[in-house]
Formats: structure tokens, sequence, C-alpha cells
């Protein structure tokens, strides 16, 4: 009977916020360029101390001079100070930082790094180290995905270790297959066999490949999709509960880097659609997923057949479209839940309106065979309006750095359909300037004029191609 | 005496993989065209080319170091 008493006392609910000693105060920031800046963005936002770390080659960074606080990392030299796990941990404990923010690339999916974190007391904004770990094993997330129901592209169970068990996949997945390394990626020891012939002679180079890259000559063999499209879903879990943000379409790539990116993918229909983000969702939670993450797949659309690639653990580049077409900050709802709060947000909360399309703008001369071009900005004028947001991390004077990637900026736009985007990409591309450097701006202002592009009728293949056929001229842009 | 110019900055390198001889030692025959050096830029590595046929004398940029553009690289002896 007393029991019965006490438990009328308690509340309805247990108490969902975490004791002060849990949420995130300090935030360090182990990242560089337009990435850092949207973290420092979001961070204020939710009221947090921002503390920069920065290399020598980056002291006049944008994100240096608009965070709380920065601390010089080491040489300009990647591998001495944003890929360095030692330096970069300890200089978060130093700056008594409670939290790190790994951003994307750099040391954003190293266990090493997560654990680091983890054992250093800090809380790191993303999964937990084992889960970086095992969704960067190509073989291991492929599993987890089919136990949590995801369709595969049809191929091994596991790894391959020699050229006669890749040949007996490939007599039942049927050519044409492609032979990956297990371990890895960015496109390392992948290679295309039509025949059995073909195969025998390209895994024995594809296991060289992933040796000398990976230390692992792993492989793996699967079905090579026809015409694929690149479709990815956006999600966010708590480590028990993951919703989606819906999907984006990445086709248009050159050199497997993504170079225009929409939300939502036309090409879909809602049942698809609906499988394909549901499927995310099972499987982020089937892993006690914490953090944002995505989802990536390929679509053949002649089949309407979707099959998962890879999970990123991280937020990636072109976040903001989802965020325009949902209204959600996904890097802010990131570090609340890896703070150890539960989600914000409930699945039948997330709504999507319109169609996004961003813009990666690179330091690069498009007429040149996109050469780099590490220039000074000597002046910027950034087109404004409604639906029109510029993620970038330029200010007039600033010299581009030559020691990192090239990209400089994304210009993104939110239009009421997938036309009025294009639109509306065409014209904010017109009111942007950018002097002094070279950019990709006139690759854009070409896609955006392309019939094709309108019709939105491409897949991953079409825009090498497309360049190589000389569709891209000073006269079209 | 002619030097080779970096056209952009980046990251100089003498040998084209860290196992490799570097492309020129001192005495070595130069032809235009011939490759000296790679600038890494941004990731991407590119080819730094003599304008000048010669001898080469020495470089003048360590291997592995940040240079600027207009910066001297190499020397050649014409």
């Amino acid at each position: 009977m007393q029991r019965k008493t006490e438990l009328r006392f308690k509340p309805a609910k247990p108490l969902l916020k975490w004791p002060n000693d849990m949420t995130i105060q300090r935030l360090f920031i182990a990242n560089r360029g337009e990435i850092a800046v949207r973290i420092i963005h979001a961070a204020k936002s939710l009221g947090i101390t921002t503390i920069q770390a920065y290399s020598e080659g980056d002291a006049d960074m944008l994100a240096v001079k608009l965070a709380d606080e920065s601390v010089c990392i080491g040489p300009a030299k990647a591998t001495e100070s944003y890929l360095n796990v030692t330096g970069m941990v300890a200089a978060a404990i130093e700056k008594s930082a409670d939290a790190v923010h790994p951003g994307y690339g750099f040391l954003s999916e190293s266990p090493e790094f997560a654990r680091a974190i983890e054992q250093a007391g800090l809380k790191f904004i993303g999964p937990s180290a084992d889960t970086i770990e095992r969704m960067g094993d190509k073989v291991a997330a492929r599993q987890a995905a089919e136990a949590a129901g995801v369709p595969v592209v049809p191929g091994s169970k596991g790894r391959i270790e020699d050229v006669n068990e890749a040949v007996a996949v490939a007599a039942q997945v049927g050519y044409p297959v492609m032979v990956k390394a297990a371990a890895g990626g960015g496109g390392k020891g992948i290679r295309i066999a039509d025949n059995e012939e073909e195969l025998r002679t390209l895994a024995p180079q594809a296991q060289q490949e992933a040796a000398a890259a990976f230390g692992d000559g792993g492989l793996y063999v699967e079905r090579s999709v026809k015409s694929p499209r690149h479709i990815e879903v956006q999600i966010v879990g708590d480590g028990k509960k993951a919703v989606h943000f819906y999907e984006r379409e990445c086709s248009l790539q050159r050199r497997r880097q993504k170079v225009w990116e929409e939300a939502g993918a036309d090409c879909l229909d809602d049942e698809t659609r609906e499988n394909l983000c549901m499927a995310a969702v099972a499987l982020a939670e089937a892993v006690n997923y914490r953090g944002a993450g995505t989802l990536e797949y390929l679509y053949e659309e002649s089949t309407k057949e979707f099959f998962f690639i890879e999970m990123n653990t991280r937020i990636q580049v072109e976040h903001p479209v989802t965020e325009m077409i949902t209204g959600f900050d996904l890097v802010q709802e990131m570090i609340r839940v890896c703070g150890g709060e539960e989600l914000s947000v409930s699945q039948d909360q997330v709504k999507k309106s319109g169609h996004a399309i961003e813009v990666r703008l690179n330091a690069e001369d498009p007429f040149m065979q996109f050469m780099p071009w590490p220039g000074k900005v000597e002046s910027l004028k950034i087109p404004e309006g409604e639906g029109i947001r510029f993620d970038h991390l330029m200010y007039e004077g600033y010299q581009i750095p030559p020691f990192y990637d090239s990209l400089i900026g994304k210009l993104i736009v939110h239009g009421k359909d997938r036309a009025d985007a294009i639109s509306k990409m065409a014209a904010a591309l017109d009111g942007l300037e950018i002097n002094g450097l070279k950019t990709t701006v006139p690759l854009h202002k070409a896609l955006a004029k392309d019939p094709t592009v309108a019709t939105g009728d491409f897949h991953t293949q079409w825009l090498e191609p497309w360049l190589e056929a000389g569709n891209l001229s000073p006269e079209n842009t | 005496m002619a030097q080779v110019l970096s056209p952009l900055p980046g990251t100089f390198y003498v040998k084209p993989s860290p196992e490799a001889d570097q492309f020129k030692s001192s005495g070595d025959a130069v032809a235009v065209g011939d490759t000296i050096g790679l600038i890494e830029v941004m990731k991407t590595f590119i080819e730094i080319k003599s304008e000048v046929a010669g001898t080469f004398t020495a470089y003048a940029a360590e291997d592995g170091t940040p240079v600027q553009a207009g910066e001297a690289l190499a020397e050649v002896a014409e």
C-alpha cells in the first residue's frame, strides 16, 4: 500500500532534462572554413561559448574572428594540425572545453579521435567511437543495414580475399559488378568488370590498391547499378530514437565530389520516398545512433530500386538544403542530443515545404580544368532576399590559404517548387560577386540554364561527359 | 642563371612521392618542359615545368615547405 502512495507522487513522465553538469557550456571546434563558421552560429544561438581551433595557416580565418576564444593547434600542414588527434585533444583540454564538434572531413569520422575525446571526459558531437568504427567499415555497415531490413546492393556476404571467391559472387549477382576495398573510400580500389575475364584481371589490381591505400587488401563485390542517382536521407538520433528530415538528391558530381545538391528528390514517388526514409530511421535506431547522420543510397530509376551504400556519421556539407525545406536547425539539434538531451522533435512534426538547391562554390577556375585558385577576396557582394542563404568563409581582404580544400562557400535557395528554386538560383548567382578569385560560379550559372538540369533527368555519370562535351563556355554563363 | 618561379602559393615538393628520387640534381641537364617539382595547392598537385634549357644548379626552396606565388623554386644555368 505504502508503495502505491509513493508512485502516485511520481511525475507522470520522468524528467527529461539532464542535471546541469551534463549540458554543454564550452564547445571546441575541431575544424576550419565555412563549417566552423556554421557551428559557431549554431552554438551561439544555444548560448554556448565557442573555442575555435586553428592552424598557423589559418590565423586570420573568419571562424577565428567570430569565435569567443581560439587556440593555435600547429603548423599549416593538416597532418600536423587538423588531423593531429593528440594535439587536438590536448588543446580542447587546455581550453577547458566540455564538448568537441568535429565538423565534416578531417577527424570527424575518426574513431580514434572520438574515443580520445570520450576518454578525456568530453562530449563528442557525433555518435560513439564504436558506431563510427562500425559504420566506417563498409562490410560491417552493410551487415548492419541488412539486419535492419535496409536494401543493399546484391553482393558478397562479407569480405573477399581472393579472385575465385569474387568470380563466384559475380556469377550469383550478375554482371557488371563493382569491386571495392573493404576499408576506406574516396574511390580508391574501385573497379567495374563487365565479365569474368575482366574481373580476373581487375580484382588483383583492386586488392593491391586497397592494400597500398589502407593497409588492408580485403575486397567486396557487388552488382553495378545502372545510371544510378545518388539519393541520401538526413537523420538525427538521440541514442534511442531517431527521426528523418527527408531526402536529398546529389547526383550532379564531378570526380565523385558533389557539385549541386537538392532537397527533395523529385524523381521519387511518395511510396518510395517513405520506404527510403523509414529504412534510414530503422538503421539509425538499430545502431542506437546519436547525432546527425546521413544514409547514402544508389537509386535505379528504371526499377525504382534503392540500395544502401554507406552511412556518414557526421554533419554534411549539403545539410542546409534540408534545413531550408524543413525549417529545422540540424547543427543545433546535433549539439543538443550529443549534450544528452532527447530529440526535440518527433517524426510527425517534421514537415517539408517547397524545394531547395545548394551549389558549392570552390576557388577553382572552371575554364582551366578546375585549377585551384587561392587568391585574395578583393570585394564581396552577397545576394539577399527571402529564401536565399549563403554559408561561407570569406570577408573582404581575406587571402584564401592554399593548404586546404577549395570550398569557399555554398549558395542555397528555397523555392515553392523545383522550377522556382532553379530560377531563384539563377537570379541569386547573378547577384553574387566575388572579386579577386576564380570560382565555380560560371559552372553553376551554366547548369541553372541547362535544359537537362531543368527536367531533372540526370544521374551520377551525367556531369563529367557534359563538361567533356564542351557545354561549359564563357558564352553560356 | 635563370630561376624557376612558383606560379601559385602552396607546398613545394622536389620529389614525385616521398620514396622517389628528386626530379633534378645538381649538374643534371634541363630541357624546356622538364618537371622540376610539384606544388600542392588545395589538395591538388601541379607539376612545375622549366621554361628554360640548361644545367640544373640547385633547389631554392626546401622540400615540403610552403611557398608564395612568385617565389624562386630552383635555379638553372643557361
